[in-house]
């Protein structure tokens, strides 16, 4: 039995690991792409980004901590002029690195590249398996572009890269489709779930699954096994019966963080809020500092709260679920989440609507202009000041075209 | 009936590509090319691994670390464990 | 120390003893994927 194991394992975190296991580190918040879930609401750069050296001595602090990983994203880390510079500062240091990217940029010479390298693995974001479904949420073309960076990853005899794709109410039918294009190109599968931070927060009434689809994915999951990476999203769903592979518990702060583009270090990074920053690289104890010392990350090492969750029967399968999720739709930390099986969620999300609580937004926001609410107003079909989707069949959606400034 | 040898008794080693590291509850390692993790949850466990270049099999470096005899089928097991999940290998002849 | 084999059939004692042992070495080491961590990307 599983559950007995994890808890003696969160027991040792309890006390503080001194390093993380690993990290996310998003190198940029520019973007060629205008997601419509971007975790991170990423488009333009922003000016206080980490200098070059700024960020290898980040590097060399992961390194002399023996962090084992680091999850390069952004924006698009690979429009960083930068980008391979720092890869190869992070290899040569024995860093492991896996980025995350839409694909634009990786050209047979660049698939070549990576192919040749034992430290770096590549992740391509996919969030559909038919152009119909992906482009909807990415933008037009995005579904051709990445298709084509798995092409070029295949032909440099890359095996194993990674296509990761967010579950949304649009693609959870289209699962055995996504397996089989992974399957074409040699790569790993990898079904992520779908947070409402960032700008998801904006898509999330619509896109987040509905309890049907996510029973489905679920299932899904456990027949595939080890097969299907999941990055440990899915532990609130460990309440439904036998757990999925992984720690199966929230890593935020414990054995996980982010740092931002301008060496910020939140909890994670579906958390990006002021409520979860814990500090920031720059500050005189570099990330190490932060991540032994901040309030914020010792408090989450401390034993949590559950409130009315721990006398349910699935408390210790699923411990509340994801704090980002909560958080975002403006429910208490000590509560269900609001995708909780059993359904309490969807009861405290109801008694928060009901008290006019508005759910926090964003404190970070680096969306293309295009992406405001001012011009929603402007347009009689999207007058519904709740969402910029609201009333809007996703299939006939044209976003902002990728390449804007 | 030949047994088969015993993990304590074989020529074991790091693989190349695992790295080492030490807490407080035992220690963490990482294989670069399975891309496991794998919690020791013993520092005793740890400093068997780590006596293995001079002791040369488990069942030397377990006395060398002094790990007593009632414990040593769990050691046994769990060296079983990093062995098939490629966190140690056999020395090559 | 315990003999790993035997081929006589275990009395009650031992099958305890040994299962005891065996639930004992599982939880000394785990293994998950690097990717097993929530959090990340």
């Amino acid at each position: 039995m599983s559950a007995p194991r994890n808890v003696a394992l969160v027991d040792h975190f309890a006390e503080g690991l001194d390093a993380p296991i690993c990290i996310t580190w998003e190198l940029t918040y520019a973007c060629n792409l205008a997601c419509e879930h971007c975790l991170s609401s990423s488009g333009r750069r922003d000016p206080r980004e980490l200098t070059t050296a700024e960020a290898k001595a980040v590097i060399d602090e992961l390194a002399e901590m023996q962090v084992f990983y680091v999850n390069i994203g952004g924006g698009e880390p690979t429009i960083r002029p930068d980008f391979w510079e720092l890869l190869d500062h992070a290899a040569e240091r024995r860093v492991g690195v896996k980025f995350s990217t839409n694909g634009s940029r990786i050209t047979p010479e660049a698939a070549a590249r990576l192919a040749a390298s034992d430290y770096v693995d590549v992740q391509i974001s996919l969030d559909g398996a038919t152009a119909e479904v992906n482009d909807a949420v990415r933008g037009e073309g995005t579904f051709a572009t990445a298709i084509q960076a798995m092409e070029h990853l295949a032909a440099a005899g890359f095996a194993g890269f990674k296509v990761s794709v967010v579950c949304t109410r649009t693609n959870a039918h289209q699962l055995d489709e996504l397996k089989a294009i992974a399957d074409r190109y040699g790569a790993q599968l990898r079904l992520t779930r779908l947070r409402p931070s960032g700008r998801g927060a904006d898509v999330w009434d619509e896109l987040h699954p509905t309890a049907e689809q996510q029973r489905q994915i679920y299932e899904w999951l456990l027949r595939h096994g080890e097969d299907v990476l999941t990055g440990d999203s899915f532990f609130h769903l460990a309440a439904y019966g036998d757990p999925l592979p992984g720690l199966n518990l929230c890593g935020a702060g414990r054995v996980v963080c982010l740092i931002d583009p301008v060496g910020d270090v939140y909890a994670c990074p579906f958390t990006i809020h002021d409520e979860f920053l814990a500090g920031n690289v720059r500050d005189p104890g570099g990330f190490a500092g932060v991540w032994r010392t901040s309030e914020l990350f010792l408090d989450l090492r401390r034993p949590q709260s559950g409130g009315a969750c721990e006398s349910c029967s699935a408390w210790d399968a699923c411990r509340g679920g994801c704090m980002a999720a909560k958080f975002f739709t403006g429910l208490p930390l000590d509560g269900p989440d609001p995708e909780c099986v059993k359904g309490h969620g969807e009861a405290a999300l109801a008694a928060v609507a009901a008290q006019g609580v508005e759910a926090p937004r964003p404190s970070v926001d680096h969306s293309k202009p295009q992406r405001t609410p001012v011009t929603i107003r402007t347009r009689p079909d999207r007058s519904c000041d709740e969402s910029p989707l609201a009333g809007l069949d996703l299939s006939a959606h044209h976003p902002t075209p990728a390449g804007a400034p | 009936m030949t047994e088969p040898t015993s993990v304590l008794d074989r020529r074991l080693e790091l693989a190349a590509q695992v790295s080492v590291r030490p807490e407080r509850f035992g220690a963490l390692l990482y294989h670069f090319g399975t891309r496991r993790l794998s919690f020791l949850k013993d520092p005793r466990l740890l400093a068997v691994v780590q006596a293995l270049p001079d002791a040369g099999t488990p069942r030397a470096a377990c006395e060398q670390v002094g790990v007593e005899p009632g414990s040593l089928r769990a050691f046994e097991a769990a060296l079983a464990r990093l062995l098939d999940t490629g966190m140690l290998q056999e020395v090559a002849a | 120390m315990a003999d790993v084999m035997t081929t006589d059939a275990p009395t009650t004692d031992e099958a305890v003893e040994e299962t005891d042992e065996l639930l004992e070495a599982d939880l000394l080491v785990e293994d998950v994927s690097i990717d097993g961590m929530c959090g990340v990307y």
